[in-house]
């Protein structure tokens, strides 16, 4: 829990945060503001002071009522002109947690013009969608979403938040955990509620060397962040269901004092998480010329292609290609690694794919442990021939 | 312009130990560096210096060894370093981290501008950041691959999935940066040898406004690491070793229907 403390020393005694407060819970007293039973310690006086003399102050936490907290809410990001895919996968995970514990699942759009995804939505099986849809939400500014999305947890008190681990979504879940002075997993890949409705949340730390398990025992909501491709995502159903709640802006929002002011769409490049069919080159590969052979390869095969981080750092390739804890997570139906060997930082975020075919010329390279054919031969030798074999196929 | 800039001494190796009771990190005995994605919000702070005058503190939330990662931040450049070092402030998760910093801050002075790394490469959460700002009550910008300053603030490019945007903020401000913002320098041995052993600060929780223990380190964190246990692998699989890998492999994608 927090309380609000005015720094005599700083405060000019403007009274800014008296006519600031929506409780009416700050009086002048001697020139400066005194804080009365009505705060709700919503922070809006310690964001507007512009001597920044107020602040929050933490105080001893106290077992809260978890019989109070129920279901589970889904951020649904858009971004560009799309529900970003990650918010289905995270209805679809929230479902297998809620339905065992009589949990519903909600979820909460947050832009301009995202009314017209609610009822998309309505095909997930989501109980309840709330919207805040505003000309002033048109670009992502993290307190403003982190205020339309504070509004509705206080109104819905759900007990678990997921929210997507995109840019967006990690720059905006920190804010808002932090706002309720809870708990936030980064990067989940496993997820299980218990009945007491502790959210058992497990992630790779430190470098993917080791899974920890971690919960958020005494305050709610319990926030994660899940990637893309994690998880499966929820099943469309054709008969809508849920109802669709249109929220009114907080007034938070119109106080953030962050402009945009341009927005620049990123020339959109195939992602690697999208493709179906990756063909992936390691530290195998001698030179970079040599990835010519990877490319080629996952043309005829008509997928997309990747590397691991060596090649990145070498410079033969981008960021937006390295699969990996510091790149993406894959999970196509295919994904065919040449000269990887498969250390975990790689595999973790790749063995969730259908179908993994290796080939290391290394007969105890850990890549096997996770392939599901792992041949032992040389990439010189295999790429080339089976090039040859796909071109004839298709001649 | 007063800049303050939080970095973190990790681990220099991915090969590390975890005390299996409580799940935190054993950092005694292990060669330790710092952040690399630090070093990237360090050379912003410099570089804006230069351009636009004033101070770039650094400080860190660590053991007393973080003293190391405070002198190599001299020896780029930084003005003042602080070691933000108590028993009490140990086994932090993000909730106590970004709160003790927010409190570190505070106590050491007003800043315009506070600069984080995009995310550390043992906690890995790219989250203290933000974090840090809500405890401040300041806007934050996350992501950043181009800052300038304008005015009472400060342009930020935040590369968010399908656009980049700019927004402007007032001072003052938070900003956690891209790798790709610049290219920090090296520390610098004349630097070295000109400020000889310019003292570090370390403090304690009795020099921040919150002195209650019970806001920081393990039991100021909403999260507890219950278990630790190794990535399982436990795919069936078979092994070619010898024949015609390539026309083995026609088949098999043949059978799976991939051609
Ligand atoms: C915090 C942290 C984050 C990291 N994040 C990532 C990440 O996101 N992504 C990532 O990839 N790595 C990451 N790494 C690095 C990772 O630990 C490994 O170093 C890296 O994945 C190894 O890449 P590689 O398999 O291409 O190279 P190597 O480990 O060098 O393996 C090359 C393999 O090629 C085989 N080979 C050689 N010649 C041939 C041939 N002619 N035919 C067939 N096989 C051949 C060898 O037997 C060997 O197994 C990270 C590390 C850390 C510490
Ligand atoms: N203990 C710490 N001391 C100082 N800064 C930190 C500390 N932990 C995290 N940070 C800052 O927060 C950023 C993100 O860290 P993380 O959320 O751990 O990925 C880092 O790049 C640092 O700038």
């Amino acid at each position: 829990m927090a309380k609000i403390a005015v720094l005599e020393r700083k405060c000019t005694g403007c009274g800014l945060c008296q006519s600031n407060c929506p409780f009416g819970a700050i009086e002048m007293v001697g020139g400066k503001p005194e804080l009365n039973a009505a705060c709700k310690v919503c922070g809006i006086c310690v964001k507007n002071c512009p001597e920044k003399a107020i602040l929050k102050l933490e105080t001893k936490t106290s077992e809260i009522d978890k019989s109070k907290w129920n279901d589970i809410l889904v951020f649904t990001e858009v971004s560009g002109n799309r529900l970003h895919p990650v918010g289905l996968e995270l209805i679809g995970k929230a479902h297998e947690l809620a339905d065992p514990v009589g949990f519903k699942v909600k979820a909460v759009l947050v832009g301009n013009g995202v009314a017209c995804y609610a009822e998309e939505l309505r095909h997930y099986g989501v109980s309840e969608i709330a919207v805040y849809d505003d000309p002033s939400l048109s670009f992502f500014r993290a307190d403003a979403y982190a205020s339309c999305v504070e509004d509705y947890i206080r109104f819905c008190r759900p007990s678990v938040v997921l929210v997507g681990a995109t840019s967006l979504g990690r720059s905006l879940a920190p804010r808002l955990s932090t706002r309720f002075h809870t708990g936030l997993t980064a990067d989940c890949t496993r997820l299980e509620l218990r009945e007491n409705s502790d959210l058992v949340q497990i992630r790779p730390a430190f470098g993917g060397n080791i899974m920890a398990q971690i919960v958020t025992t005494h305050t709610r909501p319990q926030f994660a962040t899940v990637r893309y491709k994690v998880m499966n995502p929820a099943v469309r159903r054709d008969t809508p269901y849920g109802t669709i709640l249109s929220r009114n802006l907080p007034r938070d929002v119109a106080l953030s004092p962050v402009k945009c002011i341009r927005v620049t769409p990123v020339p959109q490049k195939r992602n690697i998480s999208d493709a179906e069919i990756l063909v992936v080159g390691g530290r195998g590969l001698q030179k970079e010329s040599d990835l010519d052979m990877i490319r080629e390869l996952a043309a005829l095969l008509g997928g997309d292609w990747a590397t691991t981080r060596p090649l990145v750092e070498k410079g033969w390739t981008t960021n937006d290609r390295q699969i990996g804890l510091s790149g993406r997570t894959v999970r196509p139906k295919l994904i065919l690694t040449c000269g990887v060997s498969g250390a975990i930082q790689f595999t973790s975020c790749m063995n969730a794919s259908d179908h993994i075919i290796a080939i290391n010329t290394d007969r105890n390279a850990p890549i096997f442990d996770v392939a599901h054919i792992a041949i032992v031969d040389d990439l010189y030798k295999v790429i080339p021939e089976l090039i040859s074999k796909l071109k004839e196929v298709q001649a | 312009m007063n800049i303050f800039v939080c970095i973190k001494q990790v681990p220099a190796t991915n090969k590390v130990q975890v005390d299996e009771q409580t799940g935190v990190l054993k950092r005694t005995g292990v060669a330790s560096k710092m952040n690399p994605y630090d070093l990237y919000a360090l050379e912003t702070a410099l570089r804006l210096k230069a351009e636009h005058g004033g101070t770039v503190t650094v400080g860190t939330m660590g053991p007393p060894q973080a003293q190391s990662i405070i002198r190599e931040a001299y020896m780029m450049g930084a003005d003042d370093g602080y070691v933000f070092s108590d028993r009490r402030l140990g086994g932090a998760d993000v909730l106590a981290t970004s709160y003790t910093l927010s409190q570190a801050i505070r106590s050491v002075g007003d800043f315009d501008l506070i600069l984080c790394g995009k995310q550390t490469t043992d906690g890995d959460t790219a989250q203290v950041g933000p974090a840090i700002a809500e405890y401040l009550g300041i806007p934050h910008a996350a992501w950043v691959s181009r800052l300038t300053v304008n005015g009472d603030g400060v342009d930020a490019e935040q590369q968010l999935q399908d656009v980049i945007e700019t927004v402007h903020m007032p001072f003052p401000c938070l900003v956690t940066v891209e790798q790709d913002i610049c290219m920090p320098r090296l520390p610098s041995l004349k630097i070295a040898r000109e400020i000889g052993d310019k003292p570090i600060h370390i403090q304690g929780l009795d020099s921040f406004l919150d002195t209650d223990e019970n806001h920081y380190g393990l039991s100021g964190s909403a999260t507890q690491v219950e278990r630790i246990f190794p990535p399982e692998n436990d795919v069936e699989h078979e092994i070619w070793e010898e024949g015609n890998h390539a026309a083995h492999l026609m088949e098999t994608l043949k059978k799976w229907k991939f051609i």
